[in-house]
């Protein structure tokens, strides 16, 4: 509840700070200090130290897997406002309100985590929603921003509609909101069920950018303003997860049986369009749209299998994901050229950013010693445990390999090929966040154990 | 000594120690610094590890196990041993790392911290591939001995490295990640829940689920030695790794293939093994005479030792297959020879390409009136590498053949093709590299320093002591054998 409230009031601070203080540093110091408060909360919530309690009927129930995750989407925040205060201003002139918005996604995931209705499912994943689509578009001037924005939007209020109609059969059919209660009947799925559960996978599926849903992502992703896609591409995409897994697993789970081979197909689709897309794009943050499509299909083994491992797996691979994608984001919005040669000779210059981009990368692509391969691992095992589509589990890590491809050229660019990388000043705290997210993401890839352990505290 | 009061272990030492000096290297000025004391590094290495040859028996166990607790909650633990295999190939990795300075060590490299370091990192890699007892250990080790090589081959090798390193790169990754399928599945169906080697070789597998893994398996070590037909990674990546790259390509790490068959394939799915034994050899003796003919029509003296290591390879993962008492023991001692020769090859090369500029065979000619010395004891090596009596080689290819002959004499017959073939392929290269007129390039040669020739001699040395006297080898990898044999007839 603390980071569901403190956000929304924080948002509120953020905005009318813009309108108090003219000084071009308060809005930054300000978020700085919220993400703080919100992660120091939440961290006092989740050890029964402090939360504050609000009567809502049991329409939200606090598990330590959602403050876990929670604490993880804060801790990835610290991290992208750390790195990224600077390019803030370069969007445009308030920046104060970019932030404001974003706390208030930050609310809609406090929601999405928590959710024990599907009523807050809704506001949740609309709170989440209606900000981005304003910061899909904050780059005024640029075309491409608004067609982003334009075209987020367009899609999301249709998959809000999908949604509602979804909520509107199940309610129908079960005749209640709240997903624990939800009685879907034994054997085969009556009708109206079939028809709500699928809407609901559309909705949600359209919302983590899966396969054949995914067709806004990389225009929306490659007109936002680069700092921008980094928080969609991250916090944002595992935000709709974990609403994905909460519903799946606490609702639908007991009828798993029923939609999984539509789940396994879902999979298939967005490691194969994500992957083999990937493959061919000459620009860097296109390349990070699709690969985000990507790894989204392997983060869809946690609603595929259901069991511990998912759930471990899917704290983990947040961590995982988030951290090396906005330390990738962050070193990309540095760049002059966002084209693959742009990186050319990038270690000769920078040695250290190089290095660190590395880290991240073959995280991403799932080399051991980083946080990226227990990410892979536990979904995979959660995939071969549940049962009997080992296809799937085989097709993932060919699809896995041909990621190593693309992400492997970056470090070729880096690394291997001549030029001159034109790369804006970097700032030495700059280097020293960064060197703090690579060192997490090794020792991620060492002990994964420190966060799963969490869950079970 | 009490052997129960053990402060550190063999298999540690030989991990940590050139882990850390890796490290080290990495952090040291550019200069000859970091080559001279990489050189050290390795030199103590290999003392560690010809210590370890004295501690082998029964009593001195703890010395050569060591298990800490690293994911107890998946069942993993970083369990190390040092048994027969594994101390024989980890003698040969601590043993052809000083021979690989030595003989490169005229070579100048740009940024030799980070060349000497990485080769040190690799080395700590592959030493942990062979001395790893839990499956997930021996996954890490396996990627990871990968990624410092790619860096290395694509940094400092050749022209068109960047395309031939990608392509091995995604060839073996893919196979890795095969391969962890494969390990998630097997610990998904052990009684215990662990990835200990032990607990593997008890799982519960029916014959289809082998049959199945045995693939996942299969490809990724397949992908490693490699057998036909996934090795059209390997000309090319040893074509243009810097020659003491190569060295270490197909010198050792083709070995972790090999060793992956034995250690983890053929004991956990043994049912499978004896269901596609033929599939599997039949691919090898294919591979062994197709990588034969095509290495007699090469030019090139590095594509030339890359298809013949093709063929010798095969050799070895047929006779992994044969299910016979003397074919494994071969395969054992014969990964320890071929390492060695091929090294000795690869020495020979690199001094050539040193100071000639070329590798073409065509363009040489008449080494031998002007470098007697490096064409003598090439000759010596190269007559190892196709398996005359008294050389090392011998023994090993003897001893193979012998148990594929258990196996089947049609098999054997076509394999014996590519033995011939073997001598062709080197006898007209040597002929048409040392013998002969000299030419407008090789005018100028002049024969080897005297430290080359001191590490040539220490190989061929080497070569006729194995060759001689190989009793110890088969003292020590008795132990892998009885156990491997075993397993496979148990045939649960």
């Amino acid at each position: 509840m603390n980071l569901i409230i403190l956000s929304a009031v924080w948002g509120l601070i953020m905005m009318y700070g813009g309108v108090v203080s003219k000084r071009k540093s308060t809005p930054k110091i300000l978020a700085i200090v919220g993400i703080s408060i919100l992660l120091i909360t939440n961290l006092l919530e989740y050890y029964n130290l402090f939360a504050i309690h609000v009567d809502v009927k049991g329409m939200l129930k606090f598990t330590p897997f959602g403050l876990v995750f929670n604490s993880i989407v804060l801790l990835s925040m610290l991290f992208y406002f750390l790195l990224s205060t600077e390019d803030f201003d370069k969007v445009g002139a308030y920046p104060s309100e970019y932030y404001a918005l974003i706390f208030f996604v930050l609310c809609g995931i406090g929601l999405a985590s928590s959710f024990d209705t599907l009523l807050m499912l809704f506001l949740g994943i609309e709170i989440i929603s209606i900000p981005l689509y304003i910061l899909a578009g904050s780059d005024k001037k640029n075309l491409k921003s608004n067609e982003a924005s334009l075209k987020y939007f367009l899609m999301g209020s249709f998959s809000t509609g999908v949604m509602l109609m979804g909520i509107a059969f199940l309610y129908g059919a079960t005749g209640t909101f709240y997903i624990d209660a939800m009685n879907l009947g034994t054997g085969h799925l009556q009708p109206m069920v079939a028809i709500g559960i699928v809407l609901l996978m559309i909705a949600l599926a359209f919302k983590v950018s899966a396969a054949p849903f995914h067709f806004w992502t990389p225009d929306v992703y490659d007109g936002s303003p680069t700092v921008f896609t980094s928080f969609m591409a991250t916090i944002v995409k595992v935000g709709g997860f974990v609403a994905f897994l909460r519903l799946f697993d606490n609702a639908f789970g007991k009828m798993q049986s029923e939609w999984q081979t539509l789940i396994a197909i879902i999979t298939a689709a967005t490691l194969l369009i994500g992957n083999v897309t990937a493959v061919f794009q000459q620009s860097v943050k296109r390349m990070l749209a699709y690969s985000s499509i990507a790894q989204a299909g392997f983060m869809m083994f946690a609603i595929f299998a259901l069991n511990t491992f998912a759930r471990e797996g899917l704290i983990l691979y947040s961590a995982a994901y988030c951290i090396a994608t906005i330390g990738i984001f962050a070193i990309l919005a540095k760049m002059k050229d966002y084209t693959f040669e742009g990186f050319n000779g990038l270690a000769k210059s920078h040695p250290a950013l190089a290095f660190m981009n590395t880290v991240f990368l073959l995280s991403l692509a799932g080399i051991p010693l980083t946080a990226g391969f227990f990410s892979k691992y536990y979904m995979l095992i959660g995939a071969v445990k549940n049962g009997n589509q080992i296809w799937l589990v085989v097709f993932a890590v060919l699809m896995a390999a041909v990621s190593a491809y693309y992400y492997f050229r970056v470090i070729q660019a880096m690394y291997f090929r001549e030029g001159n990388a034109e790369v804006a000043p970097v700032s030495g705290r700059f280097q020293t966040i960064l060197a703090v997210a690579t060192i997490l993401v090794i020792i991620l890839g060492i002990f994964p154990s420190l966060l799963t352990d969490l869950l079970y505290y | 000594m009490d052997p129960r009061n053990v402060i550190v272990t063999f298999p540690e030492l030989l991990l940590w120690f050139p882990l850390l000096s890796g490290l080290i290297v990495l952090l040291l000025n550019k200069g000859d610094k970091a080559k001279n004391w990489s050189l050290v590094f390795s030199v103590i290495t290999l003392t560690i590890s010809v210590v370890s040859f004295m501690f082998t028996d029964a009593k001195w166990r703890p010395l050569n196990q060591v298990s800490y607790f690293w994911l107890p909650q998946i069942g993993s633990s970083f369990a190390l041993m040092l048994d027969g295999a594994g101390r024989i190939l980890c003698f040969l990795t601590a043993f052809a790392y000083p021979v690989i300075f030595l003989t490169t060590y005229k070579t100048k490299y740009k940024n030799p911290n980070i060349f000497y370091g990485l080769m040190l990192l690799t080395q700590s890699g592959l030493i942990g591939v062979f001395c790893a007892m839990d499956a997930l250990v021996f996954y890490f080790f396996w990627e990871l001995a990968l990624v410092p090589v790619y860096f290395l081959a694509s940094i400092w090798g050749g022209e068109k490295r960047i395309q031939a390193t990608w392509k091995f790169f995604i060839y073996t990754f893919t196979g890795s990640l095969l391969l962890l399928v494969g390990i998630i599945y097997v610990y998904l169906h052990t009684t215990n829940s662990t990835f200990s080697l032990f607990s593997f070789y008890n799982a519960h597998l029916t014959a289809a689920e082998q049959n199945g893994i045995f693939w996942l398996f299969f490809v990724a070590f397949a992908i490693k030695m490699p057998i036909f037909p996934f090795h059209t990674w390997q000309p090319d990546t040893y074509e243009q790794s810097p020659s003491a790259v190569t060295m270490v390509l197909s010198g050792i790490m083709v070995k972790m293939g090999v060793f992956g068959l034995i250690r983890w394939l053929v004991p956990v799915l043994p049912l499978a093994v004896k269901h596609f034994d033929h599939v599997v050899i039949g691919l090898s003796v294919v591979g062994m005479i197709y990588a034969s003919c095509i290495a007699i029509v090469q030019d090139d003296l590095k594509r030339l030792v890359a298809y013949s290591s093709i063929a010798h390879i095969g050799l070895m993962c047929a006779a992994v297959f044969s299910n016979s008492e003397s074919g494994i023991q071969g395969v054992l001692i014969q990964m320890f020879n071929h390492g060695i020769n091929i090294i000795g090859i690869w020495v020979v090369v690199e001094m050539i390409e040193r100071q000639l500029g070329t590798r073409k065979i065509s363009m040489l000619g008449g080494l031998a009136q002007k470098s007697p010395v490096l064409a003598t004891l090439l000759v010596i090596v190269a007559l190892a590498n196709i398996a005359l009596p008294l050389t090392n080689a011998f023994v090993g290819e003897f001893l193979i053949f012998n148990g594929l002959f258990k196996f089947s004499g049609w098999y054997t017959a076509l394999a014996a093709i590519s033995i011939i073939l073997a001598a062709v392929y080197t006898l007209n290269m040597i002929q048409k590299v040392f013998y002969g007129e000299t030419n407008s390039i090789t005018v100028s040669a002049k024969d080897i320093g005297a430290n080359e020739a001191i590490m040539l001699s220490v190989i061929v040395v080497a070569i006729f002591v194995v060759g001689v006297f190989p009793k110890p080898f088969f003292e020590l990898s008795n132990d892998t054998v009885i156990n491997f044999l075993s397993k496979l007839s148990g045939g649960k």
